[in-house]
């Protein structure tokens, strides 16, 4: 099964990137606020459903594919 | 006094970790293989290297927090072994779970390279025994991501045990925002385990040991060693 795991910043944490691309869009005129830049994680995992595909992208958010420290995820079964 | 210095794909400052504490202290020193289960017998300080484990891919420090050396260095601390994490190994420590915190990307966005003043704030562990509590010493900072976060409880936990070991300063030892070249939270430049033998630094005193290096201002962690050694 296809997962998407979509990882952010949590809201309290400074993003200087995305302040930078802030800055970018505001030079071309654009007007945008708090921009933020996370990652987008897609995987393949063998499993019987969705509910078991999640659970098993969640278990690898919170050994490898997330520091909980700085982000969070959002786990998303595509099927 | 044995050091073990494990090596990643992508460390670079492993030899400079190796000169310092094999060439300059003349300890007996040696690189291990990140993929060797074991350190070497006998080992009594291991010193995690500055570096682009794994290209950096994914979070600095991630990958190489999982490789098979890290699960020894992991006992070894447990057991109460001293462990000093410098730069890419300060974030190798933190993604290990052996130090609170991360490691951000700067704030300014860049990878800054340059001499840093830092005050000791913890005089009393193997690793700064030799220096005094408010000393100053200079050493180099090479890294872009060295923006230490923790949430603010756990922040205030780590200031109020004493977690802090060293922080970003002016030469006179007055702190700020003004003499934090990263962006780190509290000015924190190095921070140790409660348990005192686990420590993790961004920049590197392992670059300021000989006059040819520009400064010598990194000694003092090494002279806090070799003390802790011969005492013990």
């Amino acid at each position: 099964m296809k997962v998407r795991v979509l990882v952010s910043l949590k809201p309290g944490i400074l993003d200087p990137q995305g302040k930078a691309v802030e800055h970018g869009l505001a030079e071309l005129g654009f007007e945008a606020a708090q921009v933020r830049i996370g990652k987008l994680i897609e995987l393949e995992v063998s499993a019987g459903d969705a509910a078991q595909a999640r659970a098993q992208v969640q278990a690898m958010c919170e050994k490898l594919l997330v520091n909980p420290v700085m982000e969070k995820a959002q786990v998303e079964v595509l099927g | 006094m044995r050091v073990a210095v494990p090596v990643f794909p992508g460390s670079n400052c492993d030899h400079d970790a190796l000169h310092a504490c094999g060439t300059v202290m003349g300890w007996d020193t040696r690189a291990v293989w990140h993929q060797e289960s074991r350190l070497p017998e006998g080992t009594e300080l291991v010193f995690v290297p500055g570096g682009f484990s794994y290209g950096d891919y994914l979070r600095c420090g991630a990958i190489a927090a999982l490789s098979p050396i890290m699960a020894d260095v992991r006992r070894f601390a447990e057991a109460g072994g001293l462990v000093l994490g410098v730069c890419n190994g300060f974030q190798i420590l933190c993604e290990a779970g052996l130090l609170p915190g991360a490691l951000l990307r700067n704030a300014s966005l860049r990878f800054i390279h340059r001499t840093v003043h830092l005050r000791v704030e913890r005089a009393d562990l193997p690793f700064t025994s030799a220096l005094k509590p408010g000393q100053v010493f200079a050493v180099p900072i090479a890294h872009a991501e060295g923006n230490f976060e923790l949430d603010d409880a756990e922040l205030a936990d780590l200031e109020a045990r004493g977690g802090v070991a060293f922080r970003y300063c002016a030469p006179d030892g007055r702190t700020g925002e003004a003499f934090v070249p990263n962006g780190s939270s509290h000015g924190i430049a190095g921070i140790v385990n409660t348990r005192g033998n686990v420590l993790g630094m961004m920049p590197h005193p392992e670059r300021a040991v000989e006059p040819a290096m520009g400064g010598v201002g990194g000694l003092g962690i090494f002279e806090s060693l070799a003390r802790t050694f011969a005492t013990a």
